[in-house]
């Protein structure tokens, strides 16, 4: 367990990783990487019962991670590397030629952590049913997690998972989504309104926990606290988690610009210098 | 000649389902998805000996294999039942991305595949299904003729890791192969010898291959009848060597000509030994309602079709 400070700390690095990844890869997705790089820290370090130790691809007594928005594999990996499932080297390698960091998850790649692939949109809730039935049926009591996008829940299986898991109460699911209101084409406003998320799910039976501030860390740490204890109790727990995509760097932050643009190697030096080295050190 | 008897027709869904129940006693990690149609894909045996066992996902098909990738990873052994349509090209990026890519336990039964499915109509007489899924990287595609057929490949899916479809009919058709014969992914069944022409068939056709063999037969000419039940790993091997022999090759298959055995085969002969070749299939159209009769002779699937193409193919062997 790490303190909160300890967090903070490597959430800058893990955000320094993100943007120096993507602009040596000339293409990935720092945008919804650096607006839910708290919350990753946070369940990579603090709140998932899983390390790169007892990893399995099975899962079997270990809290499972589903991340249903593939194309965030700066912040995926990165804060992998960070937890120790592999070196953090490796993040150079990202997106090039023969590398396990695939743009999007991989299995076909051997990278330890990873037990899905990911990248179609709105299929990783699905996946995560799934994982949860098969651990109530073998009577493990961890837990199975899922991150989305927001503009992911326009997608219609989105809403074929989350009818089955209310219908169904599978309490052993926590679904978060990374609530920021962007996507490729514009806001989700312009795009095509959530609506009312938290009555949405309301209706389909789920429990919703909100967390007002997504890049706080300590708000994030106590919503997921709590988002824990809802479980077992009959019903699906949803997060949603307020973001702001491209969180952490000033010019990136409040614009859809760079969800699937990076930044050019003249500008890097500008996000960086927003960016304090840390103890942990670059790749 | 090897003569087949149609001890009684039934359906191969039902072998499937049959099947199922068997692997289900011996192995409890089998489990059973379907989308509303547990009744209609046979899966409802399996159902009531093994409720806990089952996962009723309404009507939704997409969510319903990324469930079933979920449960593999916990080491379930999941079957999925559905109409053939539904469960692969309605949900094509679902089974490329979680299944086939990810290279998941999960066996796919389409059930009511193929024109013979009859009055429903093209909506659900899928005729491409072999071709998307053979399509993809990973995944093995069964094709089993008859009901026993069908409940040995079940039999054979639960004992074999990795993505899989079976392809299975509705409709009551000859059941001919023997009760306890292993189903061998894979391995080509030579079910009869012959030396003018080779008739490689898969499915509810292999009847009418045989069907057709003996009309030959009677005129004088010896065909050779492989039932190709497994579409992917293709056993090339067993097709090189019979077209070798014969030199003269027809194709039999209840699906279109794009994407499917005819085209397998004719990929192993182009770049192994070409040979003359002739497709029985349905050449780039939808089907329509009708009975499964109407439909197979309408179509031009029936033996006589088969003949057919075998007097075509003879005339251009070298």
């Amino acid at each position: 367990m790490k303190s909160t400070q300890e967090l903070q700390t490597i959430a800058t690095q893990v955000r320094r990783d993100i943007v120096r990844m993507t602009t040596a890869a000339k293409s990935g997705h720092p945008g919804g990487s650096l607006g839910t790089t708290d919350w990753m820290t946070a369940m990579q370090f603090n709140i998932m019962q899983a390390s790169p130790e007892t990893f399995t691809m099975d899962g079997n007594n270990q809290d499972m991670l589903f991340v249903s928005q593939g194309h965030i594999t700066p912040v995926i990996y990165s804060t992998m590397a960070r937890r120790g499932y592999f070196e953090v080297s490796e993040l150079a390698t990202f997106r090039k030629f023969a590398t396990r960091l695939q743009g999007h998850p991989s299995v076909a790649h051997n990278l330890p952590g990873i037990r899905m692939a990911s990248g179609s949109l709105g299929q990783g809730m699905s996946v995560g049913i799934g994982a949860a039935l098969g651990k109530k049926m073998r009577n493990d009591k961890t837990l199975v997690y899922t991150l989305h996008g927001d503009g992911e829940l326009q997608e219609g299986q989105i809403w074929e998972s989350v009818m089955f898991a209310g219908a169904k109460g599978v309490d052993n699911l926590i679904s978060t989504i990374d609530y920021n209101g962007q996507q490729i084409d514009g806001t989700t406003d312009q795009v095509m309104s959530l609506g009312d998320l938290k009555a949405k799910f309301e209706s389909f039976m789920w429990t919703v926990v909100d967390i007002a501030n997504g890049n706080d860390m300590q708000q994030v740490l106590d919503g997921m606290a709590e988002a824990k204890n809802l479980t077992g109790k009959g019903h699906p727990v949803v997060v949603l988690l307020h973001t702001e995509m491209g969180y952490g760097v000033d010019f990136m932050q409040g614009t859809n610009k760079y969800h699937g643009a990076v930044l050019s190697a003249d500008d890097l030096p500008r996000a960086l210098a927003q960016l304090p080295e840390t103890e942990y050190g670059d790749f | 000649m090897t003569t087949f008897e149609n001890k009684s027709s039934k359906e191969l869904r039902a072998g499937m389902g049959d099947g199922l129940v068997e692997v289900g006693k011996r192995n409890s990690d089998v489990v059973a998805l379907s989308a509303d149609v547990f009744g209609s894909v046979k899966m409802d045996a399996f159902k009531k000996a093994y409720p806990d066992r089952c996962v009723q996902c309404g009507i939704a098909e997409a969510n319903m294999i990324g469930i079933a990738a979920g449960l593999s990873l916990c080491g379930k052994i999941p079957f999925v039942g559905g109409f053939a349509e539904f469960v692969t090209g309605r949900v094509y990026d679902q089974i490329r991305q979680v299944l086939a890519y990810s290279n998941k336990n999960v066996k796919i039964c389409g059930s009511h595949a193929g024109i013979s499915l009859g009055e429903d109509g093209a909506t659900h007489q899928t005729m491409e299904d072999i071709a998307l899924m053979k399509a993809l990287p990973n995944m093995t595609v069964l094709v089993p003729c008859d009901y026993n057929q069908a409940r040995q490949a079940t039999i054979a899916a639960a004992d074999y890791v990795g993505p899989m479809y079976i392809r299975l009919g509705r409709s009551k058709m000859p059941n001919f192969t023997p009760e306890d014969e292993p189903f061998v992914i894979g391995k080509a069944q030579h079910l009869i010898e012959g030396s003018d022409v080779s008739i490689f068939a898969c499915g509810h056709l292999v009847w009418e291959a045989l069907e057709a063999a003996k009309a030959l037969e009677a005129e004088g000419i010896h065909a050779e009848v492989i039932n190709i039940h497994t579409i992917k790993p293709l056993d090339t091997e067993a097709i090189i060597a019979s077209a070798r022999k014969t030199g003269a090759v027809v194709t039999c298959e209840e699906h279109l000509f794009n994407g499917g055995l005819g085209d397998s085969v004719a990929q192993t002969l182009a770049l192994n030994c070409p040979t003359p070749m002739e497709y029985v299939a349905v050449n780039d159209k939808f089907g329509e309602s009708g009975t499964p009769d109407e439909m197979l002779t309408n179509y031009g699937l029936r033996s006589k079709n088969i003949v057919e193409k075998v007097y075509a193919v003879l005339k251009r062997k070298c």
